[in-house]
């Protein structure tokens, strides 16, 4: 294969498999804070920014994926 | 027309043997901007507030309240407020900017074609990369401020036994691994924006860019609070006595 087209699976690669993680971790935090808004609607003005934080904090893995495929690809 | 994405922010001119780039010029814009309403709302500030006055004060108010809860002592909510809400309010406005419509339109010409004059602040590797730096400095001179520097040294080479000096060692690659988590979560997330919105003014430029722009909003706001929070957390973890 030539240098350019395995550059191009790479960075493919690196955000597709990167994306995995995070997407669960998000998932999961969504579930949890939508059963604790359920469970008490009145938090819900206190657990939706946490939820939002937290789902930045989980967010990160796949975004420093998304740093190196787009080193890669423009690098 | 052509897809022009780089990593690096582009060069308006240079003084002497600086170069001035986009993000830089549009950094002193954002800094001039802030600098200003200070100044309007330090000269008219009233004991019956106007409606400038009150959001700054309900902005002020609310997030010294939220440092408090979180460093849990007014001494060091004093010293650590300043810095924490100075680097959100900057990085919240320079992220904020960048959806003023129009504002990518303006170009330069720097002799080797145009570039454009603005360009969101945050996606310069080298702005985020200093105000990570200035967060990392800050939680060392808390951390030995309150340990003294023996027992602040001690934390990273201990030799008790194999298994604390492994530890210490961790310790030291975990202080470095901050630098570039704090980093990368901020960059990456401005400069993904801004990439997706390029792409998709690409391939639909109408209707499809919308939702994403609302998604950047969001994002920008939110990301500014990380950067802050996690600055406050990790500074308030380094000030407690090991």
């Amino acid at each position: 294969m030539e240098g350019e087209t395995l550059k191009h699976l790479a960075a493919g690669l690196a955000i597709g498999l990167g994306a995995i993680g995070p997407a669960i971790g998000e998932g999961i935090i969504a579930s949890k804070s939508l059963e604790a808004i359920g469970r008490n609607p009145e938090a819900a003005n206190k657990i939706t920014p946490l939820m939002f934080a937290a789902m930045a904090i989980t967010e990160s893995t796949g975004i420093y994926a998304l740093v190196v495929a787009l080193i890669i690809l423009f690098g | 027309m052509e897809l022009s994405i780089s990593l690096a922010p582009d060069i308006l001119f240079n003084i002497g043997s600086m170069p001035i780039t986009n993000t830089l010029f549009w950094s002193f814009f954002v800094s001039l901007f802030l600098i200003v309403i200070t100044l309007i709302i330090n000269r008219s500030l009233k004991s019956v507030p106007g409606t400038l006055q009150n959001i700054v004060e309900i902005l002020i108010e609310g997030s010294y309240l939220f440092v408090q809860t979180i460093t849990g002592s007014n001494k060091k909510t004093k010293y650590l407020f300043p810095l924490v809400f100075t680097m959100f309010i900057f990085i919240a406005i320079a992220n904020i900017f960048v959806f003023i419509p129009g504002q990518s339109a303006i170009t330069l010409d720097n002799g080797e074609g145009s570039v454009p004059l603005f360009r969101a602040v945050m996606s310069d590797y080298g702005m985020v990369f200093i105000l990570t730096i200035i967060s990392i400095i800050a939680m060392q001179v808390a951390a030995i401020a309150t340990n003294g520097p023996f027992k602040y040294i001690g934390k990273f080479l201990n030799f008790k036994g194999p298994l604390e000096f492994f530890l210490g060692l961790m310790d030291f690659i975990g202080e470095l691994a901050k630098i570039l988590s704090l980093s990368f979560r901020l960059f990456g997330n401005i400069f993904a924006g801004e990439t997706l919105t390029a792409v998709l003014l690409f391939l639909l430029p109408f209707i499809a860019p919308l939702p994403f722009m609302f998604l950047g909003i969001l994002t920008a706001i939110v990301q500014a609070f990380v950067f802050a929070t996690l600055t406050l957390v990790f500074v308030t973890m380094a000030s407690e006595k090991v």
